[in-house]
């Protein structure tokens, strides 16, 4: 059913979009349709997969990384008040900032290739993941705690056998916002300055008018994305108390 | 288990400079069931959580004492209406949550046996949302007997209860919890006719100890003297109110 219905809506916007095409009759340096644009990714089909493959490994260590600073970070808060009282002002002002904004930055201090795009999608999910495993591990319900407490428990066991996994849904539920994200911070790092992945073949056909291979490396984008978010979900639901 | 003293809680308490209740002592004989029966919003809670040593929100002023000079908050073993199982844990590793939060051995055995106690040996694997509520209440049971403290102090385990299950686990408990120092908050007067060895009725005024019954808890729900003790008792509540 869920399926049927992704499908029946993917039909319905290619209709729409095949639709506006007809009636306007725009060239197709403006608006391809999505038979030319099917044909153009078919044709492309490997020089698509090897850019992916530069995106995928980008994204794929950038939420690995970002996950593992994140959850780190979210543990320090949890467990010291000096922590709370110098870091999080910070955190909350990295986050007023247009992190787009560092990413000519990122590529100045880390060069062209991988690393300044893993940088910016980390910069990106870092703070969806901390703020929302923090909650998490401060939102634990004062029963629970009242129980360790008549136990003797020591804060260090509290925090390992309650808190942090009463804690796990919600950090389940920040990696999956970080899922949707860090291919967009992989992106725009691969905008500013880059010679691989979908970001640049984006920008190189996009500056000679090859609109119908910027629309099939962005369709191959969303599409990367969309899956990314489900193995990503799936992966996350044992943590969120999905399944048992 | 080491031996169960008897308590005392003497002192009064405010809350934001507003008096909870007046100067009161309550005193706890030692390896008996006590229970203090009131309305909503007397205090009952404060009273348990402050002997057992947790935040209340308000100020006491006044003394928690046992008759051997020791301690109290670290050998109570608490218990509330809410039966407080992590949803992660399996019904055993939820039994043996203390020894494990103090990085102590689990007593397999011991554990074995009190599951076996609560019904419970068929669900030794399930987590708690598998189970009905009053399974849970059983498993919270086994919980609270696994530490094996002298004193237990019990916020209304049974009030979610549906009647039939509420009087099963209040025999299940009378019997368990036998011969420590227990102090059994409530506020069914059904309840504390059953089970108290002695009874307390709390309202605004202060304290009224209440003759229990003369058969030894926990009496039948048909017993003619423990029925006339729930209506004098239900009779002191709403006299408060009124
Ligand atoms: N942490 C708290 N902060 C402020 N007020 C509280 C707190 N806990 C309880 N109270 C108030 O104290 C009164 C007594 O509460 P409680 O001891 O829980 O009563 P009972 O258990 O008899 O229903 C209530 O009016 C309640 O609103
Ligand atoms: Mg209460």
């Amino acid at each position: 059913m869920k399926y049927l219905s992704a499908l029946a809506a993917t039909l319905f916007a290619l209709a729409i979009w095949q639709g506006i095409v007809t009636v306007t009759g725009l060239p197709k340096f403006i608006l391809p349709g999505p038979a030319l644009v099917a044909e153009t990714w078919w044709q492309n089909r490997w020089l698509i997969a090897e850019h992916t493959r530069i995106t995928a490994i980008e994204v794929v260590i950038g939420l690995f990384c970002g996950t593992v600073l994140g959850v780190v970070t979210a543990l320090q808060l949890a467990s010291s008040r000096a922590a709370r009282v110098l870091v999080q002002p910070m955190l909350v002002f990295t986050q007023a900032l247009p992190v787009f904004a560092l990413a000519p930055l990122l590529t100045l201090w880390l060069g062209y290739g991988l690393w300044s795009k893993v940088a910016m999608a980390v910069l990106i999910i870092y703070f969806p993941i901390t703020s929302s495993f923090f909650d998490g591990l401060m939102r634990t319900p004062a029963g629970y705690l009242d129980l360790a407490r008549t136990m003797q428990a020591s804060k260090r066991s509290v925090l390992w056998h309650i808190r942090i996994p009463a804690a796990l849904p919600s950090l389940a539920s920040g990696m999956r916002l970080a899922a949707v994200y860090a291919p967009i911070g992989a992106v725009i790092g691969e905008w500013v300055g880059s010679s691989q992945g979908l970001g640049y073949l984006m920008l190189l056909a996009n500056g000679r008018a090859k609109t119908d291979l910027m629309f099939a490396a962005m369709l191959t984008l969303g599409v990367f994305s969309i899956l990314l978010h489900l193995i990503v979900r799936r992966a996350t639901a044992r943590m969120a108390g999905e399944v048992r | 288990m080491t031996p169960a003293p008897d308590l005392t809680i003497s002192g009064s308490a405010s809350i934001a400079g507003v008096p909870l209740f007046a100067p009161l002592t309550l005193s706890l004989a030692a390896g008996q069931w006590t229970c203090l029966l009131g309305g909503s919003g007397v205090g009952k809670t404060t009273v348990l959580r402050l002997i057992a040593g947790l935040e209340t929100g308000a100020d006491f002023i006044g003394s928690i004492t046992a008759n051997d000079a020791q301690p109290v908050a670290d050998r109570v073993a608490y218990m509330a209406q809410d039966d407080l199982l992590l949803p992660w844990a399996t019904v055993a590793q939820n039994v043996s949550l203390g020894a494990r939060l103090r990085g102590e051995t689990v007593n397999q055995d011991r554990r074995e046996r009190l599951i076996r106690r609560m019904r419970l040996q068929d669900h030794m694997s399930r987590k708690p949302s598998e189970l009905s509520g009053g399974q849970r209440q059983r498993v919270a049971l086994a919980r609270t007997l696994m530490e094996d403290r002298p004193i237990v102090l019990l916020d209304e385990p049974f009030s979610a209860l549906d009647a039939r299950t509420r009087a099963d686990m209040q025999d299940l408990a009378a019997e368990a919890l036998q011969g420590r120092t227990v102090l059994l908050v409530t506020h069914d007067p059904a309840e504390a006719a059953r089970l108290g060895q002695s009874i307390v009725v709390m309202t605004q005024a202060g304290l009224t100890s209440c003759q229990p019954p003369h058969a030894p808890a926990p009496r039948k729900v048909d017993d003619l003297e423990t029925l006339e003790t729930q209506g004098e008792l239900l009779r002191m509540l709403r006299e408060d109110a009124a």
